[in-house]
């Protein structure tokens, strides 16, 4: 497969608390390979949403370089990084994160209206993204008549549904019952091997990180050894 | 389509909040409508005046009068055409509530107002009767007065019981012109004042001056009080349109006032809706921190936000647009007499409109600066 898709290299992030500089990620290198699906682990604060921040191209690293496809995103304007977010990156949130004025449909839509597809175009795409995460019963329900499994199949439809190269996933299962969860890291794992999509997971659930290929782990904002294959 | 709905049902999120929104802006629109609407009338009657015709006053005050005898002196200047001759008469009818206008006026006077319309036969019987009055259609109209009718006033400029007859009714040439008022012989008043009080004989109110051009109205009026310099009274001429806004003039400060209020009424329903935007707005941070995430630029999220912004200005300000007619027709109905002419003008709702859409997108203005602030991990923290 060639490159890596992400290559990290002596990435460091601090925030300042008035006079006093936190560092919250130090030195972090790293390569996530194409079609792999990594679990980020470690405890409460230690740096995992702020390091898929940086890679998903939300946040700004202090140093080192962040490549992602071979782009250089820390270099990228606030603008060509959104363009560049909107054909690459699909994300994933803990609660969601849907629009609760747009119907499921709607919802999954919302990305294509950034592509040059026509309208009829965009409704047909985004149906059978749900149909893929089994919610073709559903598409004219809101949010708040969705449970919060079906609401995250529906963030996850939204997630692939322009077809990104990337997805990023922080706490997928953290807001969800354990069937839920099951089911969403399921249709992950089915996402990753079917589709071939590369996807990165923010979890600090063992169970959770099950499901990927590898867990990289991060204590402190330092990485502890290598990604460990697992499965 | 598809943002117009997110705006729209965005707009209606919390529709109590939302509805109180508009029902504000609706009485804010109405009031700043019919605000206006009442400067609006209070100038009408001076717009509706005259720069065709002067006006002679005594120089000191118009309380006091002027010579009969300067009729001639101002016929002879160059440029006038026509001197007639009016005095405010102040009578009451019946009772002091049904006040109108009475002037006592020269033959011609009608000769300078070709506005007032008089039925040639009715214009005769008036100049054959001594005591005979002309009325305009909207004063019959509001007392019912008919030809023939008797029509008596108690007199307080000019005490004693006064009788007239109605002998004519004059309409307006047209719409704007106001009719309420009452006209009779100059020379009635002046035979009971010789009989009465002789020393207030032979005494004009006001001259109207008819003059041979608009254009020639400040020459010829420096030339009227030029004759009478040095007089016993020395006059003021100035076009009717000016004589008018004076009187007007006297109540500008009640008018600016009213004027100022209509504006402060916008200003506070702007803080309404500025303080609803940045609500909705605050509580939608972490939606707008993923859609920026998701890729969309400032301008979508400044067209959801001005859109919900403008959308409920719209509805809010279109409703009161709708009713401020009706409410004009309502409140003319109640204060008629004061207001003459109370309409609705299109610059006042031009105005409404503008008012609205300027409150539409400065109440935007605030929230979408703080959603264009707000940085992406900082906004998706916000859900939790
Ligand atoms: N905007 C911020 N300002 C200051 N400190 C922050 C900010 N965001 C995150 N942090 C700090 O950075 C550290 C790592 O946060 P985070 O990446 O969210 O951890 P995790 O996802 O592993 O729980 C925490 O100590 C947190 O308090
Ligand atoms: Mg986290």
């Amino acid at each position: 497969m060639g490159a890596p898709l992400v290559e990290i290299h002596h990435l460091s992030k601090a925030y300042r608390r008035g006079e006093q500089i936190v560092p919250v990620l130090t030195d972090i290198t790293l390569d996530i390979a194409r079609s792999d699906f990594t679990a980020l682990m470690g405890p409460s604060g230690s740096g995992k949403s702020t390091l898929l921040n940086l890679i998903a191209g939300i946040d700004k690293p202090d140093g080192g370089t962040l490549k992602v496809g071979g782009i250089d995103i820390t270099r990228l304007s606030e603008s060509a990084l959104a363009d560049w977010r909107a054909a690459h990156v699909g994300f994933i949130f803990q609660f969601y994160n849907l629009m609760p004025v747009l119907t499921a449909l709607e919802n999954v839509e919302l990305p294509l209206l950034l592509t040059g597809l026509s309208r009829a175009q965009r409704r047909e795409r985004a149906a059978l993204t749900l149909d893929m995460v089994n919610l073709s019963d559903r598409l004219e329900h809101y949010p708040n008549e969705l449970s919060g499994g079906q609401q995250q199949r529906v963030a996850i439809a939204r997630a692939i549904v322009s077809d990104p190269m990337l997805i990023v996933a922080d706490e997928p299962t953290g807001d969800l019952d354990r069937q839920s969860a099951a089911d969403v890291l399921a249709l992950m794992q089915r996402l990753n091997r079917e589709l071939g999509k590369t996807i990165i997971m923010v979890t600090h659930d063992a169970n959770a990180a099950r499901a990927a290929r590898a867990v990289v782990h991060l204590e402190k904002g330092e990485l502890i050894g290598e990604p460990q294959p697992q499965g | 389509m598809y943002v117009l709905r997110m705006v729209l049902r965005n707009a209606f999120r919390h529709r109590l909040r939302t509805l109180l929104t508009i029902a504000g802006l609706t009485v804010a629109v109405l009031a700043f409508g019919l605000l206006q609407t009442v400067v609006g009338a209070w100038f009408a009657g001076a717009e509706a005046a005259s720069n065709a015709r002067l006006v002679t006053r005594n120089s000191i005050s118009l309380v006091f009068p002027l010579p009969l005898s300067y009729q001639a002196r101002i016929r002879s200047v160059e440029g006038v055409t026509e001197v007639a001759y009016s005095n405010w008469f102040g009578a009451v009818y019946k009772e002091p509530k049904n006040f109108f206008a009475q002037f006592a006026v020269s033959p011609n006077y009608l000769d300078l107002y070709p506005e007032f319309v008089v039925p040639p036969e009715q214009r005769l019987a008036w100049l054959r009767d001594r005591k005979g009055a002309l009325v305009g259609r909207q004063l019959a109209d509001e007392f019912g007065f008919e030809v023939g009718d008797l029509l008596p006033l108690q007199g307080t400029i000019y005490p004693g019981t006064w009788e007239f007859v109605v002998r004519g009714i004059f309409e307006g040439a047209d719409e704007t012109k106001v009719t309420r008022q009452m006209l009779f012989h100059w020379d009635y008043l002046n035979e009971t004042l010789r009989k009465t009080t002789a020393r207030r004989a032979d005494q004009v109110g006001v001259y109207v001056v008819g003059i041979d051009s608009p254009d020639n109205a400040a020459a010829i009026s420096q030339r009227i009080d030029a004759v009478v310099a040095n007089s016993l009274a020395e006059t003021l001429t100035e076009t009717e349109q000016a004589f008018q806004l004076g009187f007007v003039a006297m109540s500008d400060q009640i008018i600016g006032a009213i004027r100022i209020v209509s504006y402060v009424v916008i200003a506070i329903i702007l803080a309404v809706m500025a303080n609803t935007m940045a609500m909705s707005a605050r509580e939608r941070t972490a939606e707008y921190a993923t859609l920026k995430a998701l890729g969309f630029g400032p301008g979508f999220i400044v067209a959801l936000i001005l859109g919900e912004s403008l959308a409920i200005c719209a509805i809010g300000g279109g409703l009161g647009l709708a009713l401020t007619t009706p409410a004009a027709e309502m409140f003319k109905a109640v204060v008629g007499n004061i207001f003459p002419i109370f309409q609705v003008s299109s610059t006042t709702v031009v105005l409404q409109a503008a008012a609205a859409l300027t409150v539409g997108v400065l109440a935007a203005i605030v929230p979408t600066l703080q959603a264009a602030r707000v940085r992406i991990v900082d906004g998706l923290r916000a859900i939790g």
